[in-house]
């Protein structure tokens, strides 16, 4: 199976760790992982903030750089839920508008075959223990896109589980989004603020170092705050985890 | 132009996109929904139906047909009322026992009048068990709507189980649209206060229901 | 500076004043998180719930796709039912037309049921100078009205007071506007309630005219229905000889058995109950039962244009239960006044905005009031695809377009404000079409990190204020993977 990376524009920029990780943990389980390098972004905080036609081109883009696959993987809910919901839709608007069928037949063949990273080792390689070791105390938090809009259900929670070391702690208020929202947290920073200090108080009440999700653009927000606040937790992406191992902890 | 044709202009512009032959009413429609929830003997949809009605605070009796007169006038008794508002086709047996005064509802008792009677017995048109709800549709035996509502004592009687549905949409079923109804479920309540529910405001404060059986 | 790069102080400027105010953070979190647990509690109870939402979505669809026909045929059925038809374009001919029902009974006060759509057009202080007093009958209306407030909530519109704050309105106000609040009142809820019951008493036995909105009409059969808690609803629905209802033009069903499905859906979204305690259904007139006149007054003011926009239109299905309000974390945070309108919280988001147009900084600024977490969609019991109609509402705002208002077509500009934010978004659609471009840029912010401030000027002050910025590696993960893999499987 040709499986490629969708590593998305901020993790390539600002989290290249967890893009290792992911390579680290795919490989180590067999799957040979692309890096496609004309890959960019995926046109979600364009379409968001109501730049829909701005966000077509970079659409187009990914749909033709990721075309040749069987399998995309992105270590990002978000950006998951971009290409498998918005795409999508971005094609039926384009067709209202009398634009024709050519942006939705551009954008259909890549929106099965995106997978978020969860998704993929529970669905497509069928495992949830992947031999990862972790020895710490950890809380998870499911991001808002990758929790309603994936549907990503309690597939991170049984990969966490099954990993040897790893102590799981409920987290209070867990549903409850972290107040990133992309743009959101610059165009009504109060608010986001305030929501980003209850996320974490609710992590710090769990007693665990570590809060865990499966995507980096809410734990930049987080973890933005936990050092704002002198928190001793730390965020770490689930990627992180999974991939960490006896021989080779996680750092 | 009227404001009538204006807005209906202004609706037929706005659906312009919608197709002379789109979907009819009856295939729009999907009522792959229940009927009613869970499956029940008629005497476990009894059973359900004063649960709910004691979850929110009605106050539930049964009895048999003949012992419905000596508790009702209990029931009086028990709360002090001296007077009794009766709707005009109540069976009067219902009331044989009670020695509270009757008040005959009459068209022209302004509300005052009623607000100064302590209690009022009716029937009701059906009960609705999955959500403990009463309906009164302004039959002879029920009375105008205003006669359940003035008053702070209400005893309303259910015959059971003929008159027990267990959904809304059986209970919908058996109500005539044109008879003004009225759905009771539990005593008067509010949420307002921090969204907490606390029973007694303006409709009677206390509500008991009186399932009875047999004929 | 940086509220004219974002483009809108109005949303996030009223919403930092209650972001920064502990008792009302307090009362909204207490409110929202109790009633949240019950209503998921009461949803659970019935098994069939997906498939009411969609009975739902898809009625409300239906009615919407064909709404001239169904207006039609509930004038026709409220009409043959004994009752008179009004049409109102907007809230000033809706005005116009209640005020003139009113002076026509001689009367010079009213009795109100809650009604979104009269607070909405403003009703009270029409009636108010025209010499009419208008007394509000819902609780929480009441508690609104003698504290001289705004509400902030659909269902529960003092849901921002908690038990002392009414209990002090009540002893304080309520001898102004009649009976005093009993001597010695405390901050029970059940004492509060008595209060107010027996201070309206004297209102209801007395009231002559009602006025109400509706939660249904059934076009069929020319049916109303309210749905309602305390009692104050049947009481003005009930024994005035006068009874006028305001209502949108989108509250229809087709059909009498439609109601089998809001009735399930509504009390348990909305007050978490499988029924609500009391729900009232007229039909015109009834000889010698309730009002002996009945007039309803149809509402647009804003529906017609909604109903235009196709991504839109979805807004007009609402039900108003609230149950959007009550899991948002923004109205949680940032309470029910901030979105300057009636109808706040997710749903007053894209119906505010959509009723009254973008044109005002409030207006514009809504659809961004949201972090888009789509915990409003999901507990919609209609299914509006809140953040999709908040999205494409963005796109209005910053791309304008074509829109109705008042019937006619217009084009909108894009909206002032947002200039600086386009061309940083067309700057960035140009470097992510072209890889090498995006190459440079990160590898010029790895080469100068050690230089980064950990706060930010001008707009990025917004993050930094209260984050800390994310460190910038020393090389982005391409440059690594070129290092490393660049021979085996360097891709395109």
């Amino acid at each position: 199976m040709r499986v490629a990376l969708f590593l998305t524009c901020v993790n390539d920029t600002l989290y290249p760790d967890t893009g290792r990780a992911v390579v680290k943990l795919l490989t180590r389980l067999g799957v040979e992982v692309d890096f496609p390098m004309a890959q960019t972004c995926c046109g979600q905080a364009h379409y968001n903030t109501g730049y829909r036609h701005e966000a077509e081109p970079l659409a187009r883009h990914f749909a033709e750089v990721f075309g040749p696959y069987e399998a995309i993987v992105t270590p990002s809910g978000s950006c998951g839920a971009m290409v498998r919901e918005l795409y999508p839709r971005m094609g039926e608007r384009a067709r209202a508008e009398g634009r024709g069928e050519s942006l939705a037949a551009t954008l259909a063949p890549v929106v099965p075959r995106t997978y978020e990273l969860t998704e993929f080792l529970v669905d497509v390689l069928g495992v949830t223990d992947v031999g990862a070791y972790y020895p710490h105390t950890v809380t998870y938090h499911p991001t808002c896109h990758g929790l309603r809009g994936l549907g990503l259900g309690d597939r991170p929670r049984r990969l966490l589980e099954a990993v040897k070391g790893l102590e799981l702690v409920e987290l209070p208020g867990a549903e409850e989004c972290c107040g990133f929202g992309g743009t959101f947290a610059l165009k009504n920073a109060d608010v986001s603020a305030a929501m980003g200090a209850d996320k974490v108080r609710n992590a710090e009440s769990t007693g665990a170092e570590v809060l865990c999700a499966a995507d980096n653009s809410c734990l930049m927000h987080i973890g933005g705050t936990m050092g704002r606040l002198r928190s001793g937790m730390r965020p770490v992406h689930i990627a992180e985890i999974l991939a960490s191992t006896e021989e080779e902890p996680l750092a | 132009m009227s404001s009538r044709e204006r807005i209906l202009g202004r609706v037929r512009r706005a659906l312009a996109d919608v197709p002379g032959d789109d979907t009819p009413y009856e295939r729009a429609v999907v009522r792959d929904y229940l009927r009613e929830h869970g499956g029940r003997t008629v005497d476990e949809t009894v059973d359900l139906l004063a649960e709910n009605l004691a979850d929110y605070r009605a106050i539930v009796h049964r009895c048999a047909a003949g012992e419905l007169p000596s508790l009702i006038a209990a029931l009086l008794s028990g709360r002090g009322a001296r007077t009794v508002l009766v709707p005009p086709g109540l069976d009067p047996g219902w009331l044989a026992a009670a020695g509270a005064e009757r008040i005959p509802d009459r068209a022209e008792s302004d509300p005052h009048e009623l607000d100064r009677v302590d209690s009022v017995v009716t029937a009701c048109a059906v009960a609705i068990a999955e959500t403990g709800t009463i309906v009164l549709d302004g039959g002879p035996d029920q009375g105008r709507r205003r006669i359940t509502l003035v008053p702070d004592h209400h005893i309303c009687v259910v015959r059971v189980p003929d008159q027990v549905v267990s959904s809304v949409p059986q209970a919908l079923g058996r109500l005539d649209p044109v008879r003004p109804s009225t759905w009771i479920s539990g005593p008067s309540a509010t949420s307002d206060i921090e969204l907490d529910r606390v029973e007694g405001v303006h409709g009677p404060r206390t509500l008991e229901v009186v399932l009875v059986s047999g004929r | 500076m940086s509220g004219t790069y974002l483009g809108m102080p109005a949303f996030p400027a009223a919403a930092r004043e209650a972001v920064g105010n502990p008792t009302l953070r307090g009362n909204l979190r207490h409110a929202t998180h109790t009633i949240r647990a019950k209503r998921a509690k009461a949803v659970a109870e019935v098994e069939d719930w997906a498939e009411l939402r969609e009975a739902g979505k898809r009625i409300k669809d239906h009615t919407l796709r064909h709404l001239d026909t169904y207006l039609e045929r509930l004038e026709e059925s409220v009409t043959a039912a004994g009752g008179v038809v009004h049409w109102a374009a907007d809230a000033e001919e809706a005005n116009r037309i209640v005020t003139a029902l009113v002076k026509a009974t001689g009367e010079s006060e009213v009795v109100k049921v809650k009604s979104m759509a009269t607070q909405e057009i403003g009703l009270n202080e029409a009636l108010e100078a025209a010499g009419i007093r208008a007394y509000e009958t819902d609780l929480a209306e009441l508690i609104v009205q003698l504290g001289k407030d705004r509400p902030s909530h659909i269902l529960v519109p003092a849901i921002h007071r908690n038990r002392g704050e009414i209990r002090d309105i009540f002893r304080d106000e309520m001898a102004a506007w009649g009976r005093p609040a009993p001597e010695g009142l405390t901050d029970t809820p059940a004492e509060l309630a008595e209060a107010a019951r027996l201070h309206l008493r004297e209102k209801f036995l007395r009231a002559k005219v009602g006025i109400s909105g509706a939660n249904f009409m059934v076009a069929e059969t020319g049916t109303l229905v309210v749905v309602e808690s305390e009692g104050n609803g049947r009481m003005c629905l009930t024994l005035p000889e006068t009874l006028i209802s305001v209502v949108g033009i989108e509250k229809i069903v087709p059909a009498w058995r439609d109601l089998e499905v809001f009735l399930q859906t509504l009390p348990r979204s909305s007050t978490a109950e499988r029924m609500n305690p009391y729900t009232s259904m007229w039909t015109g007139t009834t000889d010698e039962d309730g009002p002996g006149t009945f007039h309803l007054v149809l509402l647009d003011n804003g529906r017609t244009d909604t109903l235009a926009d196709e991504v839109g239109r979805q807004a007009l299905r609402c039900i108003r239960c609230s149950a959007c309000l009550n899991v948002c974390p923004v109205y949680e945070r940032a309470g029910g006044h901030a979105y300057g309108s009636v109808y706040p919280g997710p749903i007053g988001a894209i119906l505010s905005p959509q009723l009254r147009g973008t044109g005002s900084e409030i207006d514009a600024s809504l659809p961004y009031a949201s972090s888009l977490c789509g915990a409003c969609y999901e507990v919609c019991p209609v299914a509006i695809d809140i953040p999709e109609v908040l999205v494409h509402l963005r796109e209005r705002v910053v791309q304008g377009g074509p829109v109705t208002r008042a019937g006619n077509k217009v084009v909108l500009r894009p909206a002032k404000g947002h200039a600086a934010e386009r061309a940083a978004m067309r700057a960035a659609r140009w470097a992510f079409g072209r890889p090498g471009a995006l190459r440079t840029g990160q590898r010029l912010a790895s080469r100068t990190r050690r230089f980064h401030p950990r706060t930010l000027p001008g707009p990025g002050r917004a993050w930094s204020a209260t984050r800390e910025l994310p460190p910038v590696p020393a090389e982005p993960f391409r440059d690594w993977w070129q290092r490393t893999h660049g021979g085996e499987a360097g891709g395109k």
